[in-house]
């Protein structure tokens, strides 16, 4: 593992408070004998984005995945640190991690719609729930809050396959907002997507923040720019064999991309490596 | 045919020569592969030979006897005239009828493991090696282990007993096609599950087995139609019956079934014209039964949504 390269803890990290609904901290996170993430603190506060930036391989998606136990499915995996949900420790023994996935939604980079009706697309999680009320309505409200209602509530019934990938997209998060999660988490949601529906989903973060917390992956710095309140710098040390990232940076996005204190920051921000 | 060297120095097309576009026999290239495809050619017309005149053969010898009392009535006694083999239709149906419903539970059940589990899981491989094995199994063993484990216990030959062989010889199809069809949803719509929060019963329930549906059918209606033409293990189980499997408002479940396959196999061989006829006719019948089986599976799979 890189030891080598400032370790950036000692920049990271505002003190976690009451309006933090995640605060995660990965000590070590392992795939069976590897070392892929390290020391890497990042509060998530309520209402506002969140996003992790970073260079290829530098583990911003392992970190984002531990946020909500999807990392439970890949075999060997294992960390040592805490992700607390509210207070909680999602890691704990006595948690189950599906009921975790019901608070903290995901939105993938590929979209994933189901091989179903973009109703029944939608009505997936609540039929998990197994949930009572009128799920019509629930729908309809999931679509316009994903806005994608108007251009698609005279063909429910189609397949939401059959959409364009920007539409399928919105979808997704429509079916993940469906079920009123506390989170939504975006690993790199824009970049199957040209700019014109990545424009629509940027907009679409900013509605959505004033009812859910996101945090969201991307590789474009501009991106995290327009839309996040927070930005997490992450880094791997390739060039000199090291595989391990680590949290170079945490703060105001503002005082990330306008002054930032550490030099690989600088760097990365100012198109120096990538 | 390519330009030479020397040439290429007077102009980028000069000194080619454009006689080499023309198709000409004198080529041996074109020549060869005139008569390859010439013999590929021939070929698949050689093998449709075999299937082509074995429907003709039926439909010559069997195709006249077709009529709605062959449909309903029962077997003639021998030097009877007319009779049809409608108990042999329903018997058939019931039998694979009982067998379709031992296996597709069974069959995409446990596909839904195997589809599921991991490279190292031992009991998987296990399962799926016995599968392989058991799809090349002769199918009169099929019949010897149902005799044994079914006519013997409860003593009787049954249409049951003919369901469980036809079972063990539908299970390794329905669930090798089952594991394939599961395994090929996209990955990408399992994790979209898992990431909504469904438990593995709800996404295997709620995804994976209706996005794999139409693949699931065409394994169970591929089954179907080789269940339906077995012969060897209903000698052992079902055996047959000139009667109907209800008779007087009674199900005769626990007696010996009619089946079409068992009728040819007997009727052929007998001594009487209107027997024989009748198996030609029954050969007929069970060949658009299979047929129409087979259709049905092939249009499911052309159903088949692309990710």
């Amino acid at each position: 593992m890189s030891t080598s390269g400032k370790n950036g803890n000692g920049a990271a990290a505002p003190q976690a408070g009451a309006d933090v609904v995640i605060d995660c901290n990965i000590r070590q996170l392992y795939y069976g004998d590897f070392l892929a993430v390290r020391d890497t603190a990042i509060p998530v506060k309520r209402n506002t984005i969140t996003a992790f930036i970073g260079p290829s391989g530098c583990g911003k998606s392992t970190v984002l995945r531990c946020l909500n136990r999807m990392n439970d499915l890949v075999r060997g995996f294992r960390f040592d640190g805490h992700v607390h949900f509210r207070g909680r420790d999602i890691y704990a023994p006595s948690i189950d991690p599906v009921a975790v996935r019901r608070f903290i939604g995901m939105v993938f980079q590929q979209p994933n719609p189901f091989a179903a009706s973009i109703f029944n697309n939608v009505a997936f999680g609540l039929r998990l729930n197994r949930y009572r009320g009128s799920i019509g309505e629930r729908v309809e409200g999931a679509l316009r809050g994903a806005a994608l209602w108007d251009e698609v509530k005279d063909k429910l019934d189609s397949s939401g396959l059959a959409l364009s990938g920007g539409q399928q997209q919105r979808l997704c998060i429509a079916r993940a907002i469906a079920t009123e999660p506390e989170v939504l988490l975006m690993d790199e949601p824009c970049s199957a997507l040209d700019p014109i529906a990545t424009r629509k989903i940027e907009e679409l973060m900013l509605e959505l923040k004033s009812r859910y917390t996101i945090a969201i992956v991307t590789h474009n710095l501009q991106q995290a720019m327009r839309v996040a309140d927070r930005t997490g710098f992450l880094y791997v040390n390739s060039s000199n064999g090291g595989r391990t990232g680590y949290l170079v940076e945490f703060g105001e996005s503002k005082q990330v991309f306008g002054a930032p204190r550490e030099e690989h920051t600088k760097e990365y921000i100012s198109g120096q490596f990538s | 045919m390519a330009a030479t060297p020397g040439s290429v120095s007077s102009g980028p097309f000069e000194g080619v020569d454009l006689d080499g576009l023309e198709r000409s026999l004198r080529r041996p290239r074109t020549l060869v592969g005139i008569i390859l495809s010439g013999i590929v050619t021939a070929m698949t017309l050689l093998a449709l030979i075999p299937l082509f005149s074995v429907v003709f053969m039926l439909a010559c010898r069997g195709g006249h006897r077709l009529s709605l009392a062959l449909l309903t009535e029962l077997p003639p006694a021998p030097l009877e005239v007319g009779g049809g083999f409608g108990n042999a239709i329903v018997g058939t149906f019931f039998i694979v009828g009982i067998a379709t419903l031992l296996s597709v539970p069974v069959g995409i059940l446990s596909a839904a493991y195997l589809a599921q589990a991991s490279e190292e899981n031992r009991l998987a491989s296990a399962v799926r090696f016995a599968g392989k094995v058991l799809t090349g199994f002769p199918s009169i063993l099929a019949g010897v282990f149902a005799y044994g484990a079914v006519v013997l216990s409860t003593g009787t030959f049954s249409p049951l007993a003919g369901g469980v062989a036809l079972f063990i010889l539908m299970l390794p199809t329905v669930m090798l096609t089952a594991e394939d069809a599961i395994r090929a949803v996209p990955a990408k719509m399992k994790e979209a599950a898992i990431g909504m929060g469904a438990t593995s019963a709800q996404t295997t329930w709620m995804v994976l087995l209706p996005t794999a549906l139409p693949g699931l059918l065409t394994g169970v209606m591929l089954a179907v139609a080789r269940a339906a033409g077995e012969t060897a293990p209903l000698l052992f189980t079902a055996l047959f019956s000139n009667y109907w499997l209800v008779s007087h408002g009674q199900w005769n479940l626990m007696k010996p079934t009619a089946s079409l396959a068992v009728l040819i196999y007997n009727f052929a061989g007998m001594p009487f014209d209107n027997q024989v006829e009748l198996a030609w006719a029954a050969a007929l019948v069970l060949v658009l039964l299979v047929l129409a089986a087979n259709v049905a599976g092939r249009a499911l799979s052309r159903g088949q949504v692309r990710y």
